[in-house]
């Protein structure tokens, strides 16, 4: 059976990693490739490295970041942050990367989509959703869901699948920070909608948490950044968990 | 021992390549026919769409040098389906090296299967060592069902073929360089093939 995927998400600025990160075994809690390396010896499924930096710098540290970590790690992983045009993913992919993952951007030129999806295969296009749900509708956001749009999540999943993305990543930007679970009935009613994988993110607090989204979520996988970095969570025993609550993971 | 990964401009290349240095071996990228059929372990890589692969592989001429090469090939992902009969994807004809017809998955399940599935019913030195339901990193939505040339079946909506096997043409629908220590154990046992 296809099994649920554990992923951890990290952010990059100027090729380093944000966001403390606690690990005691760490000689650089800075250095991408050694956590990277770290998450896949513990048993996550993938990666997303998002990259957060503003600098016109920031492709070539990228692209760099993105050689090492290939060369390092035997797991997939994709990249965030920042791809605005098919040549920003064309030199991510040819160094390594497996996956891109398209957020604003998408929203703004939704053909990017198709572009992608056609020369590149929707295998490797994930698209990126922050909503946030205002009276009762969940509606789309953009800029890391500091900026609300007038378009609503479940008519923007079915236009991206239509549209030819592979997999959709989808932030509660009402559950991201909280540590009180993900946004279930959201998710559940995604997986229904649209027949591509669902990624949870926003909200992971604890094992029971992952537990409850891929039940009742439906999600195919949960994407958590904080609790794994300070070891809140280990995937370990996190999959252990997930495994005793009869669902399937590869431990 | 030199090995060539078939260039034609559709694969994650790079994945493949730094999977083999990891190993302790070296990988040239070629699309140049005297080449690949000079090299003693020939890789042939693909992701994307299946008529548009094609189309590249006969703009360089590849199509009709594969079938015959000698040495030990490994078409990975959509480089194994290329090797098939046919494939529904772009109702594309394949280099018939497989004797099977690629088909696309229902609506029952979700597509792209995109994730880690065991692979099971192993029968090939591609596995030597290799214990049963093992976990395999697969993203794709059409697949080889299963058939004589069958060496390792996957169950997603149905039993198909993770594995095939003709003479010295060897192609698995996982992707061994994406798949973990037992993934580059697979890629290993290849290259000592």
């Amino acid at each position: 059976m296809l099994t649920k995927r554990i992923i951890p998400c990290l952010d990059i600025k100027n090729g380093r990693t944000v966001k403390g990160v606690n690990f005691v075994d760490l000689r650089d809690a800075g250095d991408p490739v050694e956590l990277a390396k770290i998450y896949s010896d513990e048993g996550a499924d993938e990666l997303v490295f998002l990259d957060i930096s503003a600098t016109e710098e920031r492709r070539r540290t990228l692209v760099d970041l993105v050689r090492k970590v290939a060369a390092t790690i035997n797991i997939p992983f994709t990249v965030g942050g920042g791809i605005s045009a098919v040549e920003d993913v064309e030199v991510l992919l040819q160094n390594g990367a497996d996956k891109v993952s398209i957020n604003s951007s998408a929203v703004k030129n939704p053909q990017l989509i198709n572009d992608l999806a056609q020369k590149f295969g929707s295998q490797c296009v994930v698209v990126a959703i922050d909503a946030k749900q205002i009276d009762g509708e969940w509606m789309v956001h953009l800029v890391g869901g500091k900026v609300p749009t007038e378009i609503k999540l479940f008519d923007w999943a079915q236009e991206v699948e239509q549209r030819g993305a592979g997999e959709i990543l989808f932030t509660s930007m009402n559950h991201d920070g909280t540590k009180n679970g993900f946004a279930n009935e959201a998710l559940a009613k995604l997986s229904e909608l649209v027949n591509i994988p669902i990624i949870a993110s926003g909200g992971a607090g604890n094992i029971q948490h992952f537990v409850d989204t891929f039940v009742e979520g439906k999600s195919d996988a949960a994407l958590a950044a904080s609790v794994f970095h300070f070891k809140e969570i280990e995937i370990k025993t996190l999959k252990k968990e997930l495994k005793k609550n009869n669902i399937e993971v590869r431990i | 021992m030199k090995i060539v990964i078939i260039n034609y401009g559709a694969g994650n290349i790079q994945s493949i390549m730094f999977a083999i240095e990891r190993l302790g071996y070296k990988a040239v990228l070629s699309n140049d026919p005297d080449e690949i059929k000079a090299a003693d372990k020939v890789i042939f890589p693909g992701v994307g769409e299946a008529s548009y692969a094609m189309k590249m592989l006969k703009e360089s001429g590849l199509d009709t040098l594969i079938p015959t090469l000698k040495q030990p090939v490994f078409g990975i992902c959509l480089g194994m389906q290329l090797m098939c009969n046919h494939s529904e994807e772009g109702d594309t004809k394949g280099l018939g090296i497989f004797d099977v017809n690629v088909v696309k998955f229902s609506k029952k399940v979700k597509v792209p299967q995109m994730g880690w599935n065991v692979i099971y019913n192993l029968k090939s030195d591609l596995f030597k060592g290799i214990a049963e339901k093992e976990y395999m990193y697969l993203v794709h939505s059409f697949y080889a069902p299963i058939c004589a040339e069958t060496i390792a079946t996957t169950d997603y909506e149905l039993e198909y073929s993770s594995a095939l096997e003709n003479d010295n043409f060897y192609g698995t629908q996982f992707h061994p360089e994406k798949s973990g220590d037992v993934g580059e154990k697979i890629l290993d046992n290849f290259l000592k093939l």
